[in-house]
């Protein structure tokens, strides 16, 4: 008795945990893939099975349009996260010595990632608007004649506020690998001529190879589906897949939306594989 | 005493901007939500005083700021206690082997790196499909769940992996079921941490706004309110309230790494 309990234990245990993903992310997943083909009659959807809603995006202009404007956000946003997070996270493991001043900077970095995404953009308005702190101190400097327009409401700052919110995603994992190499080995290194480029290049980069791929996961895929940054910061011509997906569902086209998603959701993983092809994360996890 | 190399230097420069440019922006509508009553959206500050963040809890200003603050508290509450019960019981199974333990874990993990607005329109459907009305404390509890729940576990997982178990096994040496052993050794031992996971779990789920976006129903939480603000309100209260949420969430992380600290000393001595 006492036996077979012991070995139901932990089933019974994992249960709850199974349920909340089973009920919230996998049911939900397969019945936008399952809405995906039905039909839209203009104001609700109907269980009557279509590919159109996947033909529409494959032919329209637009899709296309909006999946490469989201690469291009997908990339800079990735380049200027990594950019920042590599140093950032290298002064923090190398530079500093005392461990609790340390784990006091690391806190610093760390926590605006735990308030609001939204007040934290709001936060950008006084800095870059038209009558903005930059704008007016362009203007005392006599650099320009005219507020420059295209710091808010545009893709410059609609990448600048991902980088401001994710870069966090970034530097973690990276601190988290450089922490883990072994001091001895970059001794070694030194010991044997190694200039400190070399070092970087040869030793910590390969080592922190497994984090800087855990970052940019989190990164290209917070990234893909993003839509608040897009409408707070971007300018009316700024899109996004996500920001598409909202606005079908304002609308109600629902199985449009949900083809959309199914999309945007392959296309994801598709990067999620290339960077896994690329880096091996299996030591990290 | 070495002499530091000039790119320690260098890297310390680029830290202190980095530093800057994740809270310039904070600091900035911090000091412009203390304007006096003729204030602005932009600086120079006109005056100083605390009216706009009184303002914040005048109805008529900045919609309903109360109701949904409100439904948050009540929505963050429920998230915390759910998160920690579902996290440590799973904990707990990961401390054993059992079969599909590999496939829970990236299915939870799995759950972090969904885009969010996936995770959203799932819910909607599936809750508009099956007939029943999306509402925050139901399909919203749920979409909160998704993102709250692998944090608590990752947490959970750390916390275990550090823990000894000379205690359990003293414990069941003296004759203690499993029951008891849990109940009175293993959840005192951990309590600390718990009560860390939960403060970061009610902020996460106290800012969540994608996840919730679609799903919450009649009623907006603070962060749907919010974002419904940024396109109608033009005067210092949306910043007043952005310092406000702020300040917040501040003071429970503050509380949760202090939770955390506490515990780590605790389990040296």
């Amino acid at each position: 008795m006492t036996k077979t309990w012991k070995s139901f234990q932990p089933y019974a245990l994992a249960l709850p945990q199974t349920l909340v993903f089973l009920l919230f992310l996998i049911l939900p997943i397969l019945m936008i893939g399952l809405v995906s083909f039905w039909q839209f009659n203009g104001y609700a959807m109907v269980r009557e099975f279509t590919l159109g809603n996947y033909s529409d995006i494959f032919t329209s202009n637009v899709y296309l349009t909006t999946y490469l404007n989201t690469f291009k956000y997908v990339l800079l946003v990735w380049f200027f996260c990594l950019a920042i997070a590599f140093p950032v996270a290298y002064f923090l493991a190398f530079h500093i010595q005392s461990q609790s001043l340390q784990i006091i900077l690391f806190l610093v970095c760390t926590v605006p990632f735990w308030t609001s995404n939204i007040i934290r953009m709001i936060s950008w308005i006084p800095v870059l608007g038209k009558e903005g702190l930059i704008n007016s101190l362009l203007m005392r400097l006599n650099l320009v004649q005219e507020p420059v327009t295209w710091l808010l409401y545009s893709d410059f700052a609609v990448v600048l506020g991902m980088v401001h919110l994710y870069s966090f995603f970034m530097i973690a994992p990276i601190f988290n690998s450089m922490m883990r190499i072994e001091r001895n080995l970059i001794t070694a290194a030194e010991d044997l001529g190694a200039s400190g480029w070399q070092i970087l290049r040869e030793v910590i980069l390969p080592l922190t190879a497994p984090g800087i791929a855990i970052g940019s996961i989190f990164v290209v895929t917070l990234v893909m589906g993003e839509y608040v940054t897009v409408r707070l910061m971007g300018g009316g011509q700024s899109a996004s897949v996500g920001k598409l997906i909202q606005t079908q569902i304002g609308s109600l086209q629902y199985p449009l939306a949900a083809a959309n998603a199914v999309i945007l959701l392959l296309v994801t993983l598709i990067l999620v594989v290339g960077i896994l092809r690329v880096v091996d994360i299996r030591k990290e996890l | 005493m070495t002499k530091r190399p000039l790119s320690f230097y260098l890297l310390a420069g680029f830290f202190g901007l980095f530093v800057l440019f994740l809270y310039g922006p904070m600091f900035a509508i911090f000091l412009l939500s203390l304007q006096g009553e003729e204030g602005n959206l932009t600086f120079p500050m006109r005056g100083f005083s605390f009216y706009w963040l009184g303002q914040v809890f005048q109805e008529q200003r900045v919609g309903s700021f109360t109701e949904s603050f409100s439904r948050s508290l009540v929505l963050g509450l429920a998230v915390v206690v759910l998160s920690v019960l579902v996290s440590v019981m799973a904990g707990l199974a990961f401390r054993s082997q059992f079969r599909g333990a590999t496939l829970l874990f990236y299915l939870t993990i799995s759950s972090l790196i969904v885009p969010s607005v996936l995770v959203s329109l799932g819910i909607g459907i599936t809750f508009q499909v099956l007939g029943l009305e999306t509402q925050w404390f139901s399909s919203g509890l749920g979409a909160h769940l998704t993102w709250t729940v692998p944090f608590a576990f990752l947490i959970v997982l750390g916390v275990f992996n550090r823990f000894n178990p000379a205690y359990e096994e003293a414990a069941r040496d003296l004759g203690a079921s499993d029951a008891k052993t849990f109940w009175e050794i293993v959840l005192p031992l951990i309590a600390p941490s718990l009560i860390g996971i939960g403060l970061l779990a009610f902020t996460l789920s106290y800012d969540e706004f994608t996840r919730t976006s679609l799903v919450s129903g009649q009623d907006n939480t603070l962060p749907l309110e919010v974002f419904g603000m940024t396109t109608n309100v033009t005067s210092p209260a949306l910043y007043a309230l952005g310092t406000l949420t702020t300040l917040f969430s501040f003071t429970l992380i503050t509380l949760a790494f202090f939770t955390f600290r506490f515990f780590s000393k605790r389990q040296v001595e």
